[in-house]
């Protein structure tokens, strides 16, 4: 069964003073994803990331379009029970302890009260947080906050997960704990949304992933198909630097140390470059395929002038 | 539902004690019961006619304060820090939010007069020093006291659930104000002629009738408060908070939250 179908969701909110001005944030989005995946839902500042989440949320309302979660329509209350969601930069009732804000939380999703206490007791110990189970969340660090807030996401054991920007405002450490918690709540089968602009983390964790800019899909596939599709380059070397005027216009970046000479070139310009490097006289050192990355695909969908032709 | 209500009302109710909101009884009971002597000085009959005036006064000033201070951020504390997130993303209808709210803070203020009224009796053993059947008479004036509560909670919940904290203290603590002159604006209605009476009554009507809900000066003086004047003011306290919050909600059920 689909996890997560999002049908056309739009949104635009009114802004200025007589809230008459539009601002659109979300163009109609299509979105399908499948029960137990690990989905990244990419993005830079403003993407229309954590207006998605909220919409799904029932937090804000959508302009038009609808969405299924679990076959359901996502505003029916019955559905969730079966959700889980960690809001951006969360801040939690700071004058109780983190048992007694998963006892809470645990009494609204309907969890009975014996469940409650023991689910409580291991999401601490599974969140590292055993020892701090008493103390007040005024008194939390950042990456403890943070942990808590998954532990809150899934204190119900829902099906669905969705987290808006886990590992942002994270040290590394955090960031680390925060990956493996993701990547326990993979094997135990659950389907996770989640947003982020920091792709190490997307790569590391996602099955799929896609891309979104100004509220427009930009992409979405499988990691390693993305980076595929991003332009194909070589890295070649030379010794005879004198022949680099020759071939400048062919290379997207070069440079010389000495007399050898390093330039990149497009995957259709390969012969002829070594063509001419030949005639050249010079001689060649190595050829090195340069894979795409993430990032080269991310920031190829998410310039402004891939929006003007996109 | 009802656990999930009562969930609410009961972190409602403790964050108001972890915040030190309930402590202020203490600061009551101690103003009180350190006057008290003077008002023994003034003279033998007077000084009970004056501490009850005062007394109860200040309880019902205290709590309409505190009602609508904490009534102001109930809400829109959730939203500015986000807390309202992780509730609505679970089975939480937003009417069961705001009712919870509500009585999280109604539970309080209940809480508080408690312990108000026992300081009050506290000073009146102190000063009298024996507690006489009148005494208990005055327990219709506080009864009526937590009434206002009910009402002033659920119009400062009406008012910022559209509007911002500032505004809903302003518009809050005016209609008290005016609800306290709230008979005599009937009247005045009453006596207005022509094509705009209808008008001038349905609004004056609309106004909380908080002077009906005083009977300070009233049980001061021994005069007992009828049974019905106690039916009809529960009746209508029940009634009116009941139609505040419902329009609170229907505001909120629409709100996009920011
Ligand atoms: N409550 C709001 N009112 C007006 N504009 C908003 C509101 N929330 C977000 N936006 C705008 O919508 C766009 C998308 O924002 P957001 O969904 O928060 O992006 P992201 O989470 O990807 O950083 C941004 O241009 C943002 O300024
Ligand atoms: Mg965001």
């Amino acid at each position: 069964m689909n996890a997560i179908e999002i049908l056309g969701l739009t949104k635009s909110y009114l802004t200025g003073f007589l809230r008459n001005k539009p601002k659109p944030a979300l163009q109609p989005l299509h979105l399908t994803i499948q029960e137990g995946e690990t989905f990244g839902f990419l993005g830079p500042n403003g993407a229309g990331k954590t207006t998605t989440l909220k919409l799904l949320m029932g937090i804000v309302f959508p302009t038009s379009g609808s969405a299924r979660i679990l076959g359901h329509h996502f505003h029916d209350p019955g559905i969730k029970k079966q959700i889980g969601f960690l809001p951006e930069q969360p801040y939690f009732y700071d004058y109780l302890s983190a048992s007694e804000l998963l006892d809470y939380y645990a009494q609204l999703s309907g969890v009975p009260k014996d469940e409650r206490r023991k689910r409580i007791a291991l999401l601490l110990e599974r969140t590292g947080l055993a020892d701090a189970g008493k103390k007040q969340l005024r008194k939390f660090s950042k990456g403890m906050l943070q942990r808590v807030g998954i532990a809150q996401a899934i204190i119900h054991d829902p099906k669905i997960v969705f987290l808006d920007e886990p590992m942002s405002g994270l040290d590394p450490i955090g960031r680390r704990e925060i990956r493996e918690l993701i990547l326990s709540l993979k094997k135990d089968g659950k389907t996770v949304f989640f947003s982020t602009h920091i792709l190490s983390d997307a790569e590391a964790l996602c099955d799929r992933v896609a891309v979104i800019h100004k509220g427009v899909l930009r992409g979405i596939g499988v990691v390693e198909d993305l980076k595929s599709q991003t332009e194909d380059k070589s890295e070649v070397v030379w010794q005879g630097a004198h022949a680099l005027a020759a071939v400048a216009s062919l290379l997207s970046e070069s440079n010389v140390a000495g007399e050898v000479a390093r330039g990149v070139v497009r995957g259709q310009d390969l012969d002829l470059l070594l063509e001419k490097l030949r005639r050249e006289q010079t001689r060649l050192i190595s050829v090195t395929p340069l894979h795409g990355t993430l990032e080269d695909y991310f920031v190829a969908h998410t310039t402004d002038q891939e929006a003007v032709q996109g | 539902m009802i656990s999930r209500l009562s969930a609410i009302a009961f972190n409602t109710f403790r964050e108001a004690v972890r915040d030190r909101v309930l402590y202020n009884f203490v600061l009551f009971v101690l103003l009180l019961v350190a006057t008290a002597p003077l008002f023994g000085q003034i003279s033998i009959g007077l000084e009970r006619l004056i501490l009850i005036n005062v007394g109860l006064s200040a309880m019902s000033l205290f709590g309409i304060v505190i009602a609508i201070f904490v009534g102001i951020g109930l809400v829109s504390k959730e939203i500015d820090k986000k807390t309202l997130y992780t509730i609505l993303s679970r089975p939480v209808r937003r009417w069961e939010f705001i009712a919870g709210k509500y009585l999280g803070l109604v539970m309080t203020l209940a809480v508080n007069a408690t312990f108000m009224t026992a300081g009050f009796y506290l000073t009146l053993l102190v000063t009298a020093h024996q507690l006489t059947r009148a005494d208990a008479g005055l327990l219709a004036a506080i009864y009526f006291i937590i009434l206002q509560f009910f009402i002033i909670t659920a119009l400062t919940l009406l008012f910022s659930s559209f509007s911002t904290p500032i505004f809903s203290a302003i518009f809050s603590f005016a209609l008290f104000v005016i609800g306290t002159f709230a008979e005599d604006l009937r009247n005045f209605a009453a006596m207005s002629d022509g094509a705009g009476k209808w008008l001038v009554t349905g609004v004056v009507y609309l106004v909380p009738n908080f002077s009906a809900l005083n009977v300070i000066s009233q049980v001061s003086h021994d005069v007992p408060v009828s049974g019905s004047l106690i039916l009809y003011n529960t009746l209508y306290a029940v009634l009116y908070s009941a139609a505040a919050t419902a329009a609170a909600v229907l505001i909120f059920e629409r709100r996009n939250l920011k």
